[in-house]
C-alpha cells in the first residue's frame, strides 16, 4: 500500500500543529463559536449528542494492521474502548474530549493518518471497490488513482469552502460496488478502442434528501488530463452552485438546474485552459502504481482438498465460507469478510481489543492489510484456502464471524438517535429488534441477498434511498415514525426506492419488514430470483397491502 | 488600520467608495459595476484604480480593463462563501493579473494561508489581534500537493 514520502509526512504533521494551534486559540475565547465549527469540522470533529465526534478518513478503505493498532489503542486511550466504521470507508471515534484531539491526531499522524477534510463543505475522502486489486472482474487496480486524487483534493486551498461537501468515487470493476453513480464525482476507469486507459466521468449524483443518479459528462478523458478536469468541474461547481440554501448546495442540484449540457460546456471551456498546466505524467502514474503491487502471493498447486475436507464435516464453516467469503482473482486464495453486524452490536462497531486481534490476524493470513467496506464491514483479502478455516475460528472466536454478510441482518445503519444530533428518530435499536426477529439462520439464508439500509434522518448517512428495503427515521410530533422505500440500488441497476406509504410507527417497523420478507417469499417465481428482482417484477402493491392491512 | 501586504504589516492607503459617493483623487477603490458604467470618469478623476469583486461578480467582464487597474479587492461577505478563492485563481492564472489582490469583508485569519497559496497577496481584516493571527497562519505549511500561483 501506498507509503508517506517526507513530504506527505510534513504536511499531516503541520496540520496536526495548525489544529492544535487553532483548538488553542478557541478555549482561549480567540476563535468564535461559527468559525471554529468550521475549522473543526474541516478536521472531522462534530459536536454530537452526548460528545464530540471525530471522524478518521481511510482512504479508500485500506489499513495497514499498524493502523488498526493506533485505532485500538486510541480507542482504548482517548474512547470507550470501541469505534464505528462508516458507509463511507471511514471510522469514527463516538466519546473523545475536544482538548485532546489535538492528541488523537498527532497520534494518527504517526500511523500516517489523519483526519482531514472529513467533514466541511470540501472535497472528502475518495473511495473505492472494497475488493479493489483482488477482484477477478476489474479492468486495473483502481487504487493509485484514488491515492493521486487523494493527494490532489487534500487541503486544496481553492476548494475549501465549497457551497456543500463534495465526494469521489472510483470504480474499475463490472460491478460497481463503490455506489459511483451516486457521488458528485463518479470515476470509471476504463479502456477505449485503441487499448489506452481513460476514465468515463459522471457528475451530480448524489444520496441524502434528493437522492440523483450521476449523468455521464465525458466518456473517456484520457488518463493525463484526469486532475485537470476534476479541477475544471470543482472550479464550475465552486463559482456557480448555489450558496443560498444548504439544501440545494449540492453539485446535483446545479446540474439539474442548469442541465447537463450547459455544465459540459462549462466546464470543457475551463478546461481547455487548464489542461496543459497540470498534466498528469505517466512517470507519476508509474510512481504511484509502484505503491500498489501485488503482495507475494504463493501460486501454490492449488489444493484445495483440506479445505473441501473441512467444508464436508463442519455445517457451521459452511455456512460461513459460503456468506463470508468471496471470490479472489489469485487460484488458491480468497476474500474473507469480517462480519461488524454481530446480533447483540450496533452495526459498524468494533471494540479495540477486536481491532488488536484481527491486526494480528491480518499479519498472520493477509499480507497485514485490512480493507474497510461500504457497508460497515472488514475484508481481509489476501487469505490463502487451507489457511481459511483456521481463521474462521479464530474470527468466531472473537465474534467477527456472524455468518450474514449480504443477508437481511447485515443491515447498514447510521448511529442515529442515540448519538447525532442531526437524527430524529433511533436506528441501531430498531437493527436490533430486527436481528432478534430474525435469529433464525435458515430463513436468513432462504431470503437470500438483500441490503437494508437504515437512517435516522433525511441527510441519509446510511443510503436508505437505495437500500433494497430503505428505512428512514422522521420525528413526528416528537414521536419517531419510520418511512419504509422498496426497489433502490447503488449497483450497476442503479435505483431509487418507491415510497411504500405512510410512515409507520416504531413499534410496527420490524413487523413491517418481517411483512415484506414474507410478502417476498410468497411472491418470488423461484429461489433464484433475489428480493431486488421480485420487487422489479411484481411492484410494491403487494407488499403495501401486507404491512399495512392490520395498521 | 494597517493591512498586510506581501506579509507585512503596512498602511492602508486606498479608500473604497460606494457607489452613490462622488468619485475622489488619489487611490480609489470602485464596485465593478461602476467601473463597468463609469470607467471615463473613474479614470480621469482618480490617480490609481481599484475595483472591488462580489462573489457573484463574473471575473471576465474585468478581463480587458486589468492593465488600467493597480488593486482588487476580492470581498468575503461570510468567511463560508468561497467563490474569492477561485475569482483570484482566475485573475492570476488565466488573466496574468500581476497587480495587488487583496481580501476584505468576513473572513478568518485562518483562511489566509490558503488565500495566498491561490494568489492573493494582501489582506485587510477586522481587527489588529486577526493581523498578528494571519501574520502567523500565512506560515501554516511548508509544502503543498497543488502547484501555487503566489
Amino acid at each position: 500500500m501506498y507509503q508517506y514520502t517526507e513530504k506527505d509526512q510534513t504536511l499531516i504533521n503541520e496540520r496536526v500543529a495548525q489544529y492544535r494551534e487553532q483548538t488553542a486559540r478557541y478555549l482561549d475565547g480567540q476563535i468564535g463559536e461559527d468559525e471554529f465549527r468550521a475549522l473543526r469540522l474541516m478536521n472531522g470533529l462534530y459536536i454530537q449528542t452526548h460528545a464530540p465526534m471525530l471522524r478518521v478518513a481511510i482512504p479508500y478503505g485500506l489499513l495497514s494492521s499498524n493502523q488498526v493498532r493506533k485505532l485500538a489503542s486510541i480507542c482504548r486511550d482517548y474512547d470507550k474502548g470501541y469505534c464505528h466504521f462508516s458507509t463511507r470507508q471511514n471510522v469514527q471515534f463516538n466519546w473523545p474530549a475536544l482538548e485532546r484531539v489535538p492528541d488523537i491526531l498527532a497520534e494518527l499522524a504517526e500511523v500516517q493518518m489523519h483526519a482531514i477534510q472529513t467533514s466541511g463543505n470540501c472535497m472528502r475522502n475518495t473511495t473505492t471497490d472494497h475488493l479493489a486489486g483482488v477482484c477477478s472482474d476489474e479492468l486495473i487496480d483502481p487504487r493509485p488513482y484514488c491515492e493521486i486524487i487523494r493527494q490532489w483534493t487534500t487541503l486544496h486551498p481553492e476548494f475549501a469552502y465549497l457551497p456543500r461537501k463534495f465526494k469521489i468515487a472510483v470504480s474499475s470493476s463490472l460491478t460497481d460496488r463503490a455506489a459511483t453513480q451516486f457521488h458528485d464525482i463518479g470515476v470509471h476507469i476504463v479502456k477505449n478502442d485503441a487499448g489506452e486507459i481513460g476514465f468515463k466521468i459522471l457528475v451530480g449524483g448524489g444520496l441524502g434528501r434528493t437522492p440523483v443518479i450521476g449523468q455521464v459528462i465525458n466518456p473517456f478523458l484520457e488518463q493525463k488530463h484526469l486532475l485537470s478536469y476534476l479541477e475544471a468541474i470543482l472550479r464550475v461547481y465552486n463559482l456557480h452552485g448555489r450558496r443560498d440554501n444548504k439544501y440545494k448546495a449540492r453539485i446535483k442540484i446545479l446540474v439539474r438546474e442548469t442541465g447537463l449540457d450547459k455544465i459540459r460546456e462549462m466546464v470543457e471551456k475551463e478546461w481547455l485552459n487548464i489542461r496543459d498546466e497540470m498534466p498528469l505524467s505517466k512517470e507519476r502514474v508509474n510512481y504511484i502504481k509502484s505503491h500498489f503491487t501485488a503482495p507475494a502471493y504463493e501460486i501454490s498447486s492449488a489444493d484445495n482438498s483440506s479445505l473441501n475436507q473441512q467444508l464436508k464435516e463442519n455445517a457451521d464453516f459452511t455456512r460461513w465460507y459460503q456468506h463470508n467469503t468471496a471470490t479472489h482473482k489469485i487460484d488458491g486464495y480468497r476474500n474473507v469478510f469480517v462480519s461488524l453486524k454481530a446480533p447483540d452490536s450496533p452495526p459498524g462497531d468494533i471494540t479495540d481489543v477486536q481491532l488488536d486481534a484481527l491486526a494480528e490476524l491480518a499479519e498472520t493470513y493477509s499480507f497485514g492489510e485490512i480493507r474497510s467496506t461500504h457497508r460497515q464491514n472488514l475484508v481481509l483479502a489476501d487469505v490463502k484456502l487451507e489457511a481459511v478455516f483456521e481463521l474462521w475460528q479464530k474470527l468466531a472466536a472473537l465474534k467477527l464471524a456472524t455468518p450474514n454478510i449480504g443477508t437481511v441482518t447485515d443491515m447498514i445503519c447510521c448511529p442515529g438517535l442515540d448519538f447525532c444530533s442531526l437524527a430524529n428518530a433511533g436506528s441501531i435499536g430498531v437493527a436490533k429488534e430486527i436481528n432478534e426477529k430474525l435469529d433464525d439462520l435458515d430463513y436468513l439464508y432462504d431470503i437470500g441477498e438483500i441490503k437494508i439500509n437504515m437512517s435516522g434522518c433525511m441527510n441519509g448517512c446510511a443510503h436508505q434511498s437505495v437500500g433494497h428495503i430503505g428505512i428512514l427515521g422522521v420525528d413526528k410530533k416528537g414521536v419517531e415514525w419510520y418511512q419504509i422505500t422498496l426497489g433502490g440500488s447503488s449497483e450497476n441497476e442503479a435505483a431509487i426506492g418507491d415510497r411504500l406509504g405512510p410512515a409507520v410507527r416504531k413499534d410496527q417497523i420490524a413487523d413491517s419488514i418481517c411483512d415484506i420478507l414474507d410478502v417476498y417469499l410468497q411472491q418470488r417465481d423461484s429461489s433464484e430470483e433475489v428480493f431486488l428482482q421480485t420487487v422489479k417484477r411484481v411492484g410494491i402493491e403487494p407488499f403495501k397491502a401486507k404491512v399495512y392491512e392490520n395498521h | 488600520m494597517k493591512i498586510i501586504k506581501d506579509k507585512q504589516l503596512i498602511e492602508n492607503d486606498w479608500t473604497f467608495i460606494e457607489d452613490d459617493e462622488s468619485p475622489i483623487d488619489g487611490k480609489v477603490c470602485v464596485s465593478l459595476s461602476r467601473w463597468l458604467q463609469n470607467k471615463a470618469e473613474i479614470t480621469e478623476k482618480s490617480a490609481q484604480i481599484g475595483v472591488r469583486l462580489a462573489p457573484t461578480d463574473d471575473v471576465s467582464q474585468l478581463g480587458n480593463d486589468l492593465s488600467q487597474i493597480n488593486l482588487i479587492e476580492v470581498s468575503f461577505p461570510a468567511f463560508t462563501d468561497g467563490r474569492g478563492f477561485s475569482q483570484t485563481r482566475l485573475l492570476r492564472r488565466q488573466y496574468d493579473y500581476s497587480g495587488e489582490i487583496r481580501a476584505t469583508g468576513n473572513f478568518m485569519a485562518d483562511q489566509a494561508f490558503y488565500m495566498s497559496r491561490v494568489g492573493i497577496n494582501a489582506f485587510a481584516m477586522n481587527s489588529e489581534d486577526d493581523l498578528k493571527t494571519a501574520l502567523t497562519t500565512l506560515n501554516d505549511f511548508s509544502q503543498a500537493y497543488q502547484p501555487s500561483t503566489n
